[in-house]
């Protein structure tokens, strides 16, 4: 029953929000909708039995990324509304008309889709038993350590592609050229290296 | 629940963990050795890296296993994409040091991302699993993110840059979202069964059409999407042309070689190999994306202005003609496939190389304007550029003739010849706009006071002598290559 | 009593969706991103409903490799945006033009 009661909100919470993303004009509204939807996920997340996951959703989405938007938000400048005018004829209407005909092809997929694939008996009730006894951290960490163990260090490469894409992206422009004058104005503002601490 | 420690086998992955310790490597040397010399290291750390990655994936050749608890297939569809992306890598590097000498860019990072994005698009080659798949597109298409926007002062390349990272998050988005609804369907995000008990997409898609399949189809098409956006397919093109615009030129001729060959592997494997039983499923939507890629990108290549804008389209029309292959999911579709890609990424790699060294420093010359009497001026880098667009264009001695000729067979054999009419039709449209620079090139005269651009590199002009070589000896003589391409099967379970 | 897996995989759809239709019809890069932020999240919501219905963690291992692209696609990400504001020596990220043949 409990289930039901908080799932009901968290769908109200994850929907509503995402909804009023679409209609936010200021883009820091957007993303503390954004944060709301996310937080009702990591609820979602709790009652599917997922706790690690849950905390993880709150302390890297709400927490880091999240925040590095607000900070780059507020960089750009937060004054500013963006003109909700249609950029090209036609392309709004159609963007509607193509999530329509998504959301109905998921919903079906969803509704139709699944009968078949339960897994076979009471599936739920294994993940249940699984949170119980080795409790669902260690769950996790000996599935990622053993089975996961190649994609988890692909990770790990992707994230030095990342950090050294954004050493170059970030440096001060003109630094390898000492003898061109950079074309932009607003080179020599100091804005530290923007990405450097959302990896962590 | 004990823990299954996979055992480590690195065949399998060695040329990936080759690169990046070669990337490491730049980078460490470089910070600590400063900018002196750099010139005249760096890119040969990153040949050198290169070559090891290329010699390890040709060593198991005829291997046929699946290692690292089900995540790698090693097989020799894998390694003949892996060996012909350390070509592309090679040619991209030593193009790259020419360039970056003549702009003055960063060397050891431009290596060192060029590295790491060749090691994921070989990891996506071989890749086993949905998962892996999926981050070694993200490892190359993040490194690709940033080579774009090399010429950071540059606000086209910026705004390319942009586009192109706004339009590939989006559509990894897709894909990732197949790969969940491919997970709730299976079980696992394995494509082929670890053992025999083992799920695994493969043994999903071959019980039959007693399962039902709503959630697979869904997630296949989405699967489709995500990829259609790498290999540049319309209607997921809009960032290519921008992207190609704004990017370095070495980066261009990378992209367009190196993003396609690792986005068609991917996809073939899924498609051609994994989803096999569900042909009738994913042919159609396959077949509509091939129809639009060919006419859409054959018939916006004649209005462009702008060479670089203009082998962007060439390079979406490309695409479809590869998918004619991919659709035909025969035998010889999949060796033409691979056939199309590895020579259709020298020829266009080359024909950057050419571009890269006519648009002079800053690359600001790269409007067909610019192209007037080039013959006149660079009678070498014209003539290589010309046998760079007939090959294009698909013309008799060139490989690119060899290329169509193969994967259009394969599709008549699978009954598709109407899709093969349209295909020929695309190109001779397409061979129009070829015609329209050899026009320029040869028949107008040079603008006047107008100095013609510095001539390369020896490296640059090295790659532009190579990549014309390979595009008339692939031209005349196929046969090893395409050899080598028939012998690039599939992982099969017990063989 | 539980909730059947069809009502989170009918929200995830549906937080996908409109994950699209944003991203197709907003014009600031950063609310762009965002809404394919929210893109991964519905992906996530699979991923853990998945997880269940099978009765394994894999789906959330899953997650976990989502996460860490996201953080990595975000650093580089908002690194171009910031790039180009600062080129421009104003914040107007809005007028780039997004859509040209």
């Amino acid at each position: 029953m409990i289930e039901i009661i908080v799932f009901g909100v968290v769908f109200v919470v994850a929907l509503g929000s995402s909804l009023a993303m679409l209609f936010a004009k200021n883009a820091v509204h957007a993303a503390l909708f954004l944060v709301a939807t996310q937080i009702a996920l990591a609820l979602a997340f709790l009652l599917e039995g997922g706790q690690f996951i849950a905390a993880i959703q709150i302390i890297v989405y709400a927490g880091a990324i999240m925040v590095l938007f607000l900070f780059v938000i507020m960089l750009l400048g937060v004054d500013k509304k963006e003109p909700l005018i249609e950029p090209l004829t036609g392309q709004r209407p159609l963007a509607i008309g193509l999530g329509a005909v998504l959301a109905a092809e998921m919903l079906w997929v969803a509704w139709r889709g699944i009968e078949f694939a339960a897994g076979g008996g009471d599936a739920a009730g294994r993940l249940v038993d699984t949170n119980q006894d080795p409790g669902n951290v260690l769950a996790v960490a000996r599935v990622l350590f053993s089975k996961y163990l190649l994609p988890f260090e692909a990770t790990s490469v992707m994230l030095v592609v990342a950090i050294v894409g954004v050493m170059v992206l970030a440096r001060r422009m003109g630094m390898t050229t000492p003898g061109e004058v950079a074309a932009g104005a607003g080179e020599e503002s100091d804005l530290a290296s923007p990405g450097g601490g959302a990896t962590g | 629940m004990e823990m299954d420690i996979p055992r480590i086998e690195l065949a399998g992955i060695a040329p990936e963990i080759a690169l990046t310790v070669a990337a490491l490597v730049i980078l460490v040397v470089h910070a600590v050795l400063g900018n002196r010399f750099s010139t005249w290291y760096l890119p040969y750390l990153a040949t050198l890296g290169l070559v090891v990655a290329g010699a390890l994936a040709v060593i198991v050749w005829d291997v046929n296993d699946l290692q690292l608890s089900g995540m790698i297939a090693l097989d020799n569809f894998a390694t003949f994409v892996k060996v012909s992306l350390a070509v592309f890598g090679l040619l991209t590097v030593w193009l790259g040091r020419d360039y970056l000498t003549r702009d003055r860019l960063e060397e050891s990072e431009f290596y060192a991302l060029v590295l790491f994005a060749v090691a994921g698009m070989m990891l996506m080659a071989a890749a086993a699993d949905l998962i892996v798949m999926f981050l070694a597109l993200e490892t190359f298409s993040i490194a690709l993110y940033v080579l774009v926007a090399f010429k950071r002062r540059s606000t086209e390349a910026q705004e390319s840059a942009m586009k192109y990272f706004l339009l590939g998050a989006f559509s990894s988005a897709f894909f990732l979202f197949g790969i969940a609804l491919a997970y709730g369907a299976v079980g696992t995000t394995n494509l082929y069964s670890t053992g025999p008990e083992a799920d695994s997409l493969f043994r999903f898609a071959s019980a039959g059409p007693s399962t039902d399949l709503d959630l697979l189809v869904l997630a296949m098409g989405l699967i489709i999407v995500g990829l259609g956006f790498k290999i540049a397919a319309v209607p997921f093109h809009a960032w290519t042309p921008d992207a190609y615009q704004g990017a370095p030129s070495p980066v261009t001729g990378f992209m367009a070689a190196g993003s396609k060959i690792a986005g068609f592997a991917a996809l073939i494997r899924v498609l051609d190999a994994i989803l096999f039983p569900l042909r009738w499923d994913w042919r159609p939507l396959v077949i509509g994306i091939a129809v639009l890629t060919m006419i859409v990108g054959s018939v916006l290549a004649v209005v462009q202005e702008d060479v670089k804008r203009m082998l962007a389209y060439s390079s979406i029309a490309h695409a479809g003609f590869v998918l004619v292959g991919v659709v035909a999911a025969n035998d010889r579709g999949v060796s033409g496939s691979l056939f199309y890609l590895a020579t259709y990424g020298l020829t266009v790699v080359g024909s950057f190389a050419v571009v890269s060294i006519l648009a002079g420093p800053g690359e600001h010359r790269t409007r067909l304007t610019d192209y007037r009497g080039a013959f006149y001026q660079r009678p070498l880098l014209a003539g290589a550029l010309t046998l760079f667009l007939l090959a294009l264009a698909g013309v008799p001695v060139t490989s690119g003739f060899v290329a169509k000729l193969v994967v259009f067979g394969a599709a008549i054999e699978s009954g598709y010849w109407w899709l093969v009419v349209i295909g020929v039709l695309a190109s001779a449209i397409a061979a129009f706009f070829y015609l329209r620079v050899l026009v320029v090139m040869y028949m107008q005269e040079p603008i006047e006071g107008v100095e013609p651009a510095p001539s390369g590199g020896w490296l640059a002009n090295g790659v532009v002598a190579i990549t014309a070589a390979t595009t008339i000896v692939f031209g005349l003589a196929w046969g090893p290559l395409i050899d080598a391409a028939e012998h690039a099967r599939f992982f099969v379970a017990g063989g | 009593m539980r909730v059947a897996p069809e009502y989170y995989l009918s929200l995830a759809g549906l937080m996908f969706v409109i994950g699209v239709v944003g991203a197709l019809i907003r014009r600031n890069a950063i609310v762009i991103f965002m809404f394919v932020e929210l893109m991964l999240n519905a992906v996530n919501l699979a991923f853990v409903t998945f997880a269940r219905m099978w009765g394994h963690v894999d789906g959330q291992v899953l997650v976990f490799f989502v996460l860490v692209v996201a953080a990595a696609e975000v650093v580089v990400g908002l690194a171009i945006i910031l790039l180009i504001s600062r080129n421009r020596g104003s914040s107007d990220v809005d007028d780039v033009n997004l859509l040209r043949w």
